[in-house]
């Protein structure tokens, strides 16, 4: 082993498992365990749409340097999948290893000769240590966390720490798992050269972060922001959302004298059901919110229109999946962008705000509902598959005391008693947004009309055009308010120092940040701005305006930010350079820099640093 | 429709417990056609609000698209009220009650708008047992686009063209009796004597409350050899009994003459007093409601009044266990779990 081959806390392994055979945990055993040796660690779980048999993968970037992105490359491959062995032996880099359950000789066709094999009999080692049919399989998994644990060097007491609060209540169920991990261990002691080149050393990188997945922290930005009723319909991959947040409501919702619950949570019969409930609840003044996916988006459509042109506040977490229709419903994407922001027929635009990691997703959940009840208009939050299903070291989320809930023009029983005639479309403040009431709010002031036909100031039916285009006019206003109220964008630096921009959002962002990086370290700089919102802030302009040229850089194929940045800021579009990824895995650093690079007349324009 | 309504009212206009006069429970002129079911029916939830003193704001209107669904705007000018999209009054319904459980609900429905489109919401706002009371307008055909049968329209029945029907009906009221829903009746739009008492004790019922209401369509569904004609209906209805709402009853029994009356007590103190006529049939029992009205369907009569009621079901606040407060009346205080909570949460993350 020379020293150049030397890789610490710089590395990819991948599991190849079958779907439903319990390795999951054990997955995220291995993964927790250098989280807590301090190293940033980020795992993509590559799943079917399946419940048993199908493969499924669980990959896992290390890195030193902290980059949180998806990197091409498998450094080492655990493989207990025979139908996936083909493909998983030619997925390892040239000088990787390929660890294999050596039960069963390996076929002649799956020898490469310029990777390392790891053979280690699992189900052998197995079958003599355990009798119970469903330990053989489970610890089978344990056994390579634990031969992994001594080729990486990863600290047995991180395993038995995490074992022990995995059974807390259940300790009968420790020792086997440990006896399991110490199979694997002596195993690699009595048999391989260890570590290998490939290891881990402690680190005190992590500090305060957490490692959470992006659907519990939406639902805990649900809770927080006081939504008191969820409807939805299930759908990968959103679902986890509504279990986060009904799991987060048994704890932090529970009357503790009567036990009733300070939350109604209802599973709709389609997601048409799922919005039409968010918007009556919305109406009647409780928070409400739903979280889908693209396929149930599309259903929504014709509510969504409704809440737009009512003027009724409701919030939607889209965690986005690879389309169009079913598509692929356990990969990831941001292909929804153009569907919801134009969602429903007519002229109509939605507020989207775009989370990069579970700290946003928590912070600009709760945004999203004062976001809605101030602009009295659906707020749909663009998350991910990748962002909302995978666990990211992130953050920890914080929540101000002082913040309260804005709840936006709303008038109670005393408000109305002072005015004359109540106008629930009167725009009396010039902004564009106008003033609303709860129902029973004041026996005989207040009450109004709500409907999706065209209507006058004071919510009276009408097909008169001047009244309609008075109304639709002033929906305009209101958006160009809510330009200056929706999350501003990221700008990476305080005075721009190059002709090329970057610009992108969600979960781009890691890779976005590692190729810029990488740049920087070949002497190129560019600009880089990150979007939070649409409507788009005058930053965003500002930012496109100064630069010669920007690569817009998402993870669909039709270049769907682009579009709508063209459309909405009238940009001559070959200013807008796409880098797209949408096959289906989160993008890469690597392909950002290929794409940019494959732009030849831009690359010499890029500025070097003196 | 009618242009001009009179201002004037009789000076000395009964009123009721709250003082407010009947008139107080009015709301915008119809621009339904002149003779319209639907306006009798509006007329009968302003007289049942009236005459149940209801302060007009407790209650929220909600309803489809459609000639039934515009009604909400034409009573109960001081209650809000949501003309939501087509088929989807349901879900918009089961969410406002969700928000607040202390309001009285009216859902307004058609048969397009409950039948057609919006079966898949209808069937599905049955089980939950959202408290309400949903009125089906129902008149075999769309009006608002001139005529076209609905699901509702009898296989055989002719329209204004002389076309006949050929597809099977669907019946709303069977279909809820069987879906489990705890309350259901029947009527006709020019009944007011039995329309009245019906949506009193829908809207008192602690549940779902459903009234398919036989309303004809005077402009494209009212012709010979329509089923739903006014001549054709009132040549073939059939009450189960004669009903009366009894508000504030002083005890809650169940006492049973048999054949001749029956009072269902209602758990807030009201009753329900049935004067029976049809044979055979218990309201309290869904399967030989059920049986009543398969067979007047059989004898092609139209069977009439509460056709079945469960007193006792939970509806789905019960169900979900939800607080007694209404959930948009928690403060912040009582929803949001605070930065010290999170600060534990965080570290479950770790």
């Amino acid at each position: 082993m020379s020293l150049s081959t030397l890789k610490v806390n710089d590395f990819v392994v991948r599991f190849a498992n079958v779907n439903g055979s319990g390795s999951a945990s054990a997955n995220f055993l291995f993964t927790k365990a250098i989280f807590r040796m301090g190293i940033f660690v980020t795992p993509k779980n590559i799943f079917p749409s399946n419940i048993q048999g199908l493969p499924t993968w669980y990959e896992v970037r290390i890195s030193e340097k902290g980059y949180l992105g998806r990197r091409e490359g498998i450094d080492l491959m655990v493989c207990v999948n025979p139908q996936s062995m083909a493909s998983d032996v030619a997925a390892v880099k040239p000088g990787g290893y390929f660890l294999y359950d050596s039960s069963k000789n390996l076929h002649d066709q799956y020898i490469r000769d310029d990777i390392h094999y790891i053979a280690i009999p699992l189900m052998e080692m197995c079958n003599n240590a355990f009798t119970d049919p469903r330990q053989r399989q489970l610890f089978k998994n344990i056994i390579y966390v634990g031969a992994l644990s001594a080729l990486f060097g990863i600290e047995f007491k991180m395993l038995e720490d995490l074992l022990a609060e995995q059974f807390k209540g259940k300790e009968k169920l420790i020792p086997a798992n440990i006896k399991a991990l110490n199979l694997g261990i002596e195993w690699v002691h009595q048999n391989h050269i260890y570590p290998l080149d490939i290891r881990v050393e402690r680190r005190d990188l992590i500090g305060d972060r957490i490692m959470i997945d992006g659907n519990a922290a939406c639902g805990l930005g649900a809770l927080y922001a006081g939504a008191s009723v969820a409807a939805w319909y299930p759908i990968t991959p959103s679902t986890s959302v509504i279990e986060a947040f009904a799991s987060f409501s048994d704890s932090y919702r529970v009357d503790p004298v009567t036990g009733k619950k300070n939350v109604a949570i209802v599973q709709a019969e389609d997601e048409l059901s799922a919005i039409g409930m968010v918007i009556g609840a919305n109406w009647n003044g409780a928070r409400s919110f739903t979280s889908t996916s693209g396929p149930g988006l599309s259903l929504m459509n014709e509510f969504l229109g409704l809440a737009y042109f009512a003027e009724v506040p409701a919030v939607l977490i889209d965690v986005q999946r690879t389309g169009p229709s079913t598509g692929m419903p356990t990969r990831t994407q941001q292909s929804d962008i153009l569907l919801a922001a134009y969602a429903s027929h007519g002229d109509t635009k939605h507020v989207l705000v775009f989370p990069a990691t579970p700290k946003e997703c928590f912070e600009l959940t709760a945004d999203a509902f004062d976001l809605a009840d101030e602009l009295q208009t659906p707020v749909i939050l663009m998350t991910d598959l990748d962002l909302g299903m995978n666990d990211h070291i992130s953050e920890p989320l914080k929540w101000d005391d002082e913040r309260a809930y804005k709840k936006g023009k709303v008038l109670d029983a005393e408000a109305l008693e002072k005015i004359d005639k109540f106008g629930r479309y009167l725009d009396i403040d010039g902004d564009g947004i106008v003033y609303r009431t709860y129902p029973a709010t004041h026996p005989s002031k207040g009450s109004f009309f709500t409907r999706g036909s065209s209507r006058d100031e004071y919510a009276r039916y009408t097909e008169d055009s001047a009244a309609y285009k008075r109304n639709v006019d002033r929906l305009t206003k209101k958006w160009n308010i809510a330009k200056n109220m929706v999350p501003l964008p990221q700008l990476y630096q305080d005075k721009n120092a190059s002709s090329i921009g970057i610009l992108f959002f969600g979960t781009s962002t890691f890779s976005a940040e590692e190729a810029m990086d990488i740049l920087r370290d070949q002497g190129l700089v560019v600009d880089a701005i990150r979007l939070r919102a649409f409507p788009f802030s005058q930053t965003v302009l500002d930012f496109i305006d100064v630069h010669e040229r920007v690569f817009v850089i998402e993870q669909n194929r039709d270049a769907q930010m682009k579009s709508l940045l063209t459309i909405e800021l009238q940009i001559d579009p070959k200013k807008l350079i796409p880098v797209l990824n949408y096959d289906g895995m989160p993008i890469t650093a690597d392909t950002i820099l290929n794409t940019m690079k494959e732009s030849t007349f831009v690359l010499s324009k890029f500025k070097k640093i003196a | 429709m009618s242009f001009i309504r009179p201002k004037f009212r009789h000076p000395e206009l009964p009123k009721n417990a709250l003082g407010y006069t009947v008139d107080y429970y009015e709301g915008a002129l119809s621009t339904l056609c002149a003779g319209c079911g639907h306006d009798s029916i509006g007329a009968g939830v302003v007289q049942a609000c009236f005459e149940m003193n209801i302060e007009p704001h407790r209650l929220a209107k909600l309803s489809g698209i459609g000639c039934s669904s515009k009604t909400p705007n034409y009573f109960l000018s001081n209650s809000h009220g949501f003309n939501s999209v087509h088929g989807r009054m349901p879900s918009v319904a089961t969410g406002a009650n969700l928000a607040n459980r202390d309001l009285i609900y009216l859902g307004v429905s058609g048969d397009g708008d409950t039948a057609s489109i919006g079966m898949g919401q209808f069937v599905h706002v049955i089980r939950r047992n959202i408290n309400m009371i949903y009125i089906v307008m129902n008149n075999g055909c769309y009006g608002l686009t001139k005529g076209q049968d609905s699901a509702t329209s009898d296989n055989g029945s002719k329209n204004k063209t002389g076309v006949m029907n050929v597809y099977e009906s669907i019946d709303l009221a069977s279909l809820a009796i069987e879906l489990g829903a705890t309350f259901v009746a029947q009527s006709f739009s020019g009944d007011k004597a039995q329309l009245i008492p019906l949506i009193k004790a829908g809207m008192q019922h602690p549940g779902f409350a459903f009234i398919n209401v036989i309303s004809p369509c005077v402009t494209f569904n009212n012709n010979v050899g329509s089923t739903k004609s006014y001549d054709y209906v009132r040549q073939h209805i059939e009450a189960t009994s004669t009903v009366d709402f009894v508000p504030e009853m002083t005890e809650i029994t169940t006492t049973y003459k048999s054949g001749v009356t029956q009072k269902i007590g209602m758990h807030d103190g009201s009753s329900i007093q049935l004067h029976k006529i049809a044979q055979d049939w218990d309201p309290l029992d869904r399967q030989s409601a059920m049986n009543a009205v398969k067979l007047s369907k059989k004898n092609n009569e139209i069977l009439t009044g509460l056709l079945f009621m469960d007193p006792d079901a939970k509806d789905l606040h019960q169900l979900l266990q939800t607080t007694e407060k209404p959930l948009n009346s928690l403060s912040q205080s009582l929803l949001c779990p605070g930065s010290e909570m999170l600060k534990q949460i965080n570290e479950d993350f770790r």
